[in-house]
This record gives C-alpha cells, structure tokens and sequence, in this order.
C-alpha cells in the first residue's frame, strides 16, 4: 500500500515504513539504544530527502523515549540534577548543530557532513564498544574486578554535587558531553544515546543504574528541541512518516525485548557493537566507491 | 512543381484551418493520502472547415508540464578519495514533469526551427542558468537532470503513443507518477503538418494535495510552530498509546 507523504512529497510504501520502524524497534528493545543512527540512514536508502529524514527521526526519538522515560521515572532511575545540567548543554548544541546543517545545505554538502559524521562516530564507538565487551568477557572469566579510577574530569572547578549518582563534579564535563550530543542530534537526526552513555559511564564515572534514564531525560528534550528548529527553519517534519515508523518500532520493541532477555550481556554488547560497525561500513564504502550516478539534483526546498 | 505549391498553401494558410478540439478524463487531480499516480486519458478531435488534406502526414503532439522549478544539479567529483558534490549548475526552471507523447518519432514530425520556436521536446523545456566557476560543459548536467528524471518518470518521451483515426480523432494516455508535486499542470496540443506546427491548443489540469495531506502540508508552511508542538504530540501520544496497549494486553 503506497502511502504519499505530505512533507516529503514522495509516495513509499506504508508496509516498507512500518518494517523499517518495526526492525529498528526490535533492536532498540534488545540492545535499549534509540536507533536513531539506524533510521536515518535507511530512511535516505528508501529515497526519503535527507534533510526530511533526519528531522523526521528526531521527532520519531522523542516519541520512542517518552515511555521508556515514564518507566525510569516510575523506578527512580534519573539523575534530574545531572539531566538538567546535560540538557541545557544539549539545548546550546542543538541549536549550534542546526545552523551548522542549514549552512552546509544551501551549499549542498549536508549528505557528506551526515555521512561523515556517521562514518566517524559509529566507527569509534563501534570499535571501543567491540574491545571492551570483548575485555569484558575475559575479565569475567578471569575474575578480576575493575575498579573505577579518578582522571582529569574530577579536577576541574565548578564542582556540583549529583546525589543520584553519587557524584561530587565540576559541570562542565557533563555540559560539553550535553553539547556534543546536541549537535550531533540536530546533525545526524540521532537521540545520541550511543555517544552519551558510554561518556556518562567512562568519562563522567556514573553508576549504570541511573546512566539511562539519565540520557532518555536529555535525549527527549534536545530532540524535540531539535524537531521544533526543523519544524521551524525548513520544514521538514513529516508527521505521517514519523507515525508510520512509531507505530512499527513499538511493535518491534516489544519483540527485542523479549529477545534480549533471552542473550547474555556481554553478547548483546559484542551484537550491538558488530551491528554499528556493519552500518558504519556500509556507510563508508558509499562515500568511497564510484555512485553509480556523479549527478544529483538539490530541489528548490534544498531537499 | 505541385509539391512546392502545396508545402508553400500550408505555410501560408492560417492556422486555423485545422485546429484541435480536446478533452481530458479528468481536469483535477487530487492528491491524497494513498495517491498511488494516476493515469490521465486525453483525447480530442481535429475540427476541418475543408476536406481532409492527404498530401501530408498529420500529427499529434500533446505535452503535459508540470509546475517549473528552479533547481540545482550537482556533479560529484572524486576528493582525497571521498566522492563530494562539487561543481554545480542552477537551472532556472525546469519542469517537475513533463511528458511528450506523439503519432510519431518526433524528429519526424517537427523540425528543430519548430521545436525551437514552440519548446516542445524535453531538453528545450528546461531553461539552464548559472554554472559555478570553472564549469565547461552545462550541458551535460542538463542532460544529467533529464537522465535522472527521466528514470523516476518524471520527464517521458512516448513516441507513437497517441493514436489518430482516421485523420480526425485523437486520443491517448499519460502515466502521472506518485510523487507528483502539487499546482497546475499545463496540457498542450500541437498539430503538425511537414514538420511544421499548423495548430495550438492549451488547457490546464489542476494538482492538488487534498483532505489531511493539504492540512498538514499548509499547517507545516503557515504555522510551523504550531505544526512542529502538533507533531510532538501526536508523536508521543502514538508511542505511548501503542505501549500502553502492549502492556494491557500482557498483563
């Protein structure tokens, strides 16, 4: 059944959206990442305009994180001091990221500033994602414990205290974190979740516990502060195609989660961490390999 | 002798001496939710006040144009091993569609002068403007333009498409793909005579988004703030009435 999209403009395929949506869904329940870095790249595959997709993906996050939020909120999982302060660092990226994408499209170089930013993030932490489980996995078999050690982040000034999670550091650690997501979301149309965690747990010393409720506090905010500045500058949010890969992703999601629940942690991290250097190759080889057309065409709307 | 004198009566004829009488299957178009393209029929007749004159071939042209667009085609050049978008063309209007259909191969039946004078074929409708610097060839991004629209359907050349009987009824169809952008398409029709165009005749379909995809489209453009909380909302309302439904249903 082809569906025609309002903003777009294009007619695609409603069960093709909804399985996008629903594959998305299921590895968000397995692996608890957005899936944002996985939407907007199929999405451009399905010939949606790139600038529609990514700002269609930041207001399709919002809605996949809001219930999730709700259950962390319910169980007391979220820093809201540490949220706040990552937050309002998000909220100054967003808005830099957003300038950023609007400068490089009416140049058009938006395709190769997402592709490269894909290319690049989802390469390192693919790869630091890899060698650590992998570590992981021997540790465990060894038996050792790690223990957690104090580096540069805990002798800068500002100092706050973060009572959830246990911590007594200056803010601007959290703030720069905040602000790199920012842009990135904005950017990429991703929630940002794979870049915040690991930074939260490695470079900010939180607890896993509270980690990501914490994110899914600021990845709401910033992304649907980045949808309005989409909505706003270029409209470019399709709401019937953000429907469509909700509908589908929360359906998947229920079929992750079971299928998470039955895999070890350790190999779901190995999974995940596969899964994003298989994206980030493919999006690599497209930016390297001959196009089969050296000619495109930028629409009046710059789409 | 005969042959000059004839070619030189229909040169010096007026026009109207043939002329088109046309109608269209539907002369709005309206594009909704499940538009899926659409196939318009056009058929028309020729009007004679003399005998049918057998001593040239009569032709048929129709074109269908969709709503000019100024636009920007982009080459990718190899860089540091990166493929990036560098020289670019502005083309300062171009179609959104435009279709040819014809009784027969086209170079036959019009000349270049005519095609020139009329912009009938699909490269003379595309007006090209500013090559970026160091750009040699324009013309072969118009010709990518046309290549690549050509291949999504947007721009199509049906030669022999248009059937005419006996001399006088004409009638074919056109396959108006699903992204089909919204304003007036104009239809035109062209009869020819010794590859010269004898007749002209215009009339206009009208696209339009209609129901929900008009209202979401307006609201995005007229009210974005509004548009952008609305899309917020019923996001998060969609995400969390479908897991709240899973969760009735487990429990």
């Amino acid at each position: 059944m082809q569906i025609y999209l309002p903003i777009a403009e294009v007619a695609v395929n409603a069960f093709l959206l909804l399985g996008v949506g629903g594959l998305v869904g299921v590895l968000s329940g397995m692996f608890g990442v957005g899936g944002g870095f996985l939407i907007t790249p199929l999405l451009f595959f399905i010939g949606i305009p790139p600038a529609v997709a990514v700002a269609t993906s930041a207001n399709q996050i919002v809605a996949a994180s809001f219930s999730a939020l709700l259950a962390h909120l319910k169980r007391k999982t979220v820093d809201m001091r540490m949220g706040t302060v990552l937050m309002a660092g998000g909220l100054i990226g967003s808005l830099l990221g957003v300038q950023v994408f609007n400068l490089l499209r009416s140049v058009g170089q938006v395709d190769l500033l997402v592709n490269l930013c894909y290319v690049v993030f989802l390469g390192i932490i693919g790869a630091l994602m890899l060698v650590e489980s992998l570590n992981a996995i021997r540790k465990s078999r060894k038996g050792t414990i790690t223990r957690r050690k104090h580096n540069w982040v805990h002798n800068l000034p500002l100092k706050i205290k973060f009572r959830k999670s246990g911590l007594y550091i200056s803010v601007i650690p959290p703030l720069l974190v905040g602000l790199a997501v920012g842009v990135l979301s904005a950017i990429m149309g991703v929630g940002g979740g794979f870049i915040m965690v690991p930074a939260m747990i490695y470079l900010l010393g939180m607890p896993t516990k509270v980690v990501i409720g914490t994110s899914l506090f600021q990845i709401i905010f910033v992304t649907a502060f980045t949808t309005m500045l989409h909505a706003t500058t270029n409209q470019t949010v399709d709401i019937v195609l953000a429907v469509l890969l909700l509908v589908g992703g929360v359906i998947g999601a229920q079929i992750g989660t079971r299928i998470g629940v039955k895999l070890k942690a350790e190999q779901l991290r190995i999974l995940l961490a596969l899964l994003v250097l298989l994206v980030c190759g493919k999006l690599a080889f497209d930016l390297l390999a001959h196009p089969g057309e050296i000619y495109s065409i930028a629409g009046a709307r710059g789409v | 002798m005969l042959r000059i004198f004839l070619l030189l009566l229909a040169l010096v004829t007026p026009a109207q001496s043939e002329e088109v009488v046309a109608g269209l299957s539907q002369n709005q178009i309206s594009i909704s939710t499940n538009f899926d393209g659409s196939e318009i029929i056009i058929f028309g007749a020729v009007k004679r006040e003399q005998e049918i004159d057998t001593s040239s071939e009569l032709g048929v042209i129709i074109t269908v144009s969709g709503p000019p667009q100024a636009l920007t085609v982009r080459r990718k050049e190899q860089l540091a091993a990166i493929w990036v978008n560098r020289d670019a063309v502005d083309i300062r209007s171009a179609p959104s569609f435009y279709a040819v259909a014809t009784t027969a191969p086209f170079d036959e039946m019009l000349s270049d002068e005519a095609d020139q004078t009329f912009l009938v074929s699909v490269p003379r409708a595309i007006y090209a403007g500013v090559a970026s610097e160091g750009v040699t060839n324009k013309g072969a991004f118009t010709e990518a333009l046309i290549r690549i629209r050509r291949g999504d359907d947007l721009y199509q050349l049906n030669e022999g498409t248009v059937s005419l009987v006996g001399h006088t009824l004409f009638n074919t169809s056109i396959a108006l793909p699903a992204n089909l952008v919204e304003g007036n398409y104009n239809v035109r029709f062209l009869l020819t005579r010794n590859q010269q165009v004898i007749s002209q005749y215009e009339t206009v379909i009208f696209v339009k988004k209609v129901g929900m995809e008009r209202f979401l489209f307006n609201l995005a453009y007229e009210q974005p703030v509004i548009y952008g909380l609305l899309s917020l909302f019923i996001a998060i309302a969609a995400g969390w009435g479908a897991s709240a439904v899973f969760r009735y249903i487990r429990s």
